[in-house]
């Protein structure tokens, strides 16, 4: 069975919110109709938005990190959004795993945001009904779109490859081999939702110089040396022979 | 969480309903076994009945304004394997099908005898209808609840309590429903709802206590290391990603201070419960029968405070993400 799904890399991210605007742009021209803006001009903005990059800051002055940290629909394997919806409306699809909504079916009744933890549902004010992430379905299966183009918007539109997409259930997958060899993680693992994407955490690459490192230990006596003894910081034997 | 007010309509219209009904088939109940006086009540079920059905109309209709396609709500009984939402979808109109036949019963008089129970009880029309119709309230009250106690991360409402909350709230706002309604339509049955509403009201008393308490008690699973998954004790937000507001901060935010929260929870303790137990009690033991008719009118108000503050207390996962709004 497959199932796709983002992987996300917070150590690349760099919260240019690309993905966003991509996301919005390609969804909101699809036909399933536009995402809605209200008063986009004004004081008090409100859209309808299927993915959001926030931002955390994470530590104490001075050893803080900024944490650029995007959030969408999880397709979560297990999605409690799904069971709730009276209508049928919220289903994931068998074949792929991606979760969706049928706004023909929706009733608005909202239920299905109350059942999702993460948030990722927004209720669309002009069509009155609930709307979420599709993993771009009207993109990656279409044909008449170059092979290379067959991905999520925000996948594309992402300057720095924060955004890796793919099937989570090919052991082979560049998404399933970033999970295992880069501690890919779920997030909120406590409710047992198993979502589908994942995150990659921030990575430093340390280099660990000991004291001893610093200064030849190999032949600190310097016994080699012709008396009087020379300095530490002057040549030893080995240095001469390996010149 | 918002509080929705067509849902705050919703539940504590129909759960008066709900408990109106029980109340009118207890005494009817009773009055079969021979523990209340026969009398000609008929009039007095089928009128109750009537009254039970404009409570769950309203609420019905109360309901479409949740809805974003109203148009549309018929499709909410699909998934009944699935969501308690559309099982209550399913179990409303059935109730309200059974009060229906239930007063046209009484109001027919249909003397249609099904069964001679050996004690030379005679089972009626009305009485398999009153069964069929308890049956369905109870349904309709576990309905309701399941909505709420079925969502595990809202945890102050994922408990058991939630169920039997909403079972003896409807209930004693549906016996003193009765006992408001019986002071014109059957008076020698008023004192029997008002003593089984003083009952109720205190029973509710202390299972909405217990439930407050156990919500004090609620330490958060999810914390905003588990939301990004980052293991620091120090994190901050420091936008949510958007400038104005979203669905996120309008639906999941009452936006009501502390002190507001506090203040209700006190008012609806006292409105609900502690001034409706003590004009029952008034009106039952300190000889002022008008303060009877009277509870109904001050726990109804007490209700809907209520269901605010089951709404408010509510904390949802996702407000994790929606600290910051820059
Ligand atoms: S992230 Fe939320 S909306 Fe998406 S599948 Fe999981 S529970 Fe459902
Ligand atoms: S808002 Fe729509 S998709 Fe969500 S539970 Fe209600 S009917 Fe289902």
């Amino acid at each position: 069975m497959t199932q796709l799904a983002l992987v996300i890399d917070l150590n690349v991210c760099v919260g240019c919110h690309a993905c966003v605007t991509n996301c919005k742009q390609w969804n909101t021209s699809g036909s399933a109709g536009p995402l809605a803006d209200f008063n986009p001009y004004g004081a008090d903005p409100t859209g309808t938005f299927f993915n959001r990059v926030q931002t955390f800051e994470v530590g104490k002055y001075p050893n803080t990190q900024t944490v650029h940290f995007p959030k969408s629909c999880l397709h979560c394997e297990e999605p409690p959004c799904v069971p709730v919806c009276p209508t049928g409306a919220s289903y994931k699809r068998a074949d792929d795993g991606i979760v969706l909504v049928d706004y023909d079916k929706c009733i608005g009744c909202k239920y299905c945001s109350w059942a999702c933890p993460y948030g990722a549902r927004e209720f669309d004010e002009s069509r009155r009904v609930m709307t979420k992430c599709t993993l771009c379905v009207d993109r990656i299966y279409d044909t008449a779109l170059a092979e290379n183009e067959r991905k999520p918007a925000c996948v594309l539109a992402c300057p720095t490859s924060a955004r890796i997409f793919g099937d989570i259930h090919d052991p082979d997958s560049p998404v399933s081999v970033a999970i295992r060899e880069s501690a890919g993680y779920p997030l909120m693992p406590e409710w047992g939702t198993y979502p589908s994407n994942h995150y990659l955490p921030r990575r430093k690459t340390a280099l660990h110089i000991h004291k001893d490192e610093l200064q030849r230990a190999d032949n600190p006596l310097k016994i080699d040396g012709l008396l009087p003894k020379p300095a530490k910081s002057e040549p030893s034997l080995d240095d001469v022979m390996s010149w | 969480m918002k509080p929705a007010f067509s849902v705050i309509f919703l539940t504590t219209l129909i759960g008066a309903a709900q408990g109106l009904f029980l109340a009118l088939f207890t005494a009817q109940s009773y009055v079969l076994f021979g523990l209340l006086p026969q009398q000609n009540e008929h009039t007095f079920y089928a009128h109750g009945s009537l009254v039970a059905l404009v409570f769950l109309t309203g609420g019905l209709l109360a309901s479409f304004f949740h809805l974003g396609r109203p148009e549309r709500a018929w499709r909410s009984a699909a998934k009944w394997r699935t969501s308690w939402l559309s099982r209550e979808v399913i179990v409303l109109p059935a109730f309200m099908g059974a009060i229906f036949l239930y007063g046209l019963a009484h109001l027919g008089g249909w003397k249609l005898v099904l069964a001679t129970l050996e004690s030379g009880v005679v089972i009626d029309a009305s009485v398999v209808l009153g069964a069929i119709g308890t049956i369905l309230a109870f349904a309709l009250f576990v309905c309701t609840a399941m909505i709420y106690a079925s969502l595990p991360f809202l945890r102050e409402w994922h408990s058991p309590l939630t169920v039997i909350n909403t079972i003896l709230l409807g209930g004693a706002s549906g016996f003193s429903l009765a006992a408001t309604f019986a002071a014109s339509g059957a008076p020698e049955l008023m004192r029997f709802f008002a003593a089984w509403a003083f009952i109720i009201t205190l029973l509710g008393l202390v299972s909405r206590s217990a439930s407050l308490a156990r919500n004090r008690r609620l330490k958060p699973k999810s914390t905003v290391q588990t939301a990004i998954g980052i293991k620091h004790p120090q994190i901050v937000q420091k936008s949510s990603g958007f400038l104005g507001g979203a669905f996120n901060t309008r639906e999941f935010f009452h936006g009501k201070s502390p002190s507001v929260l506090r203040s209700v929870k006190w008012g609806f303790l006292l409105a609900a419960f502690v001034l409706p137990a003590l004009m029952l009690a008034a009106g039952l033991w300190a000889n002022v029968p008008e303060a009877l008719p009277l509870a109904f009118a001050v726990q109804y108000p007490g209700l809907l405070a209520e269901r605010w503050f089951f709404f408010a207390q509510a904390n949802h996962p996702q407000n994790i993400y929606y600290q910051a709004v820059t």
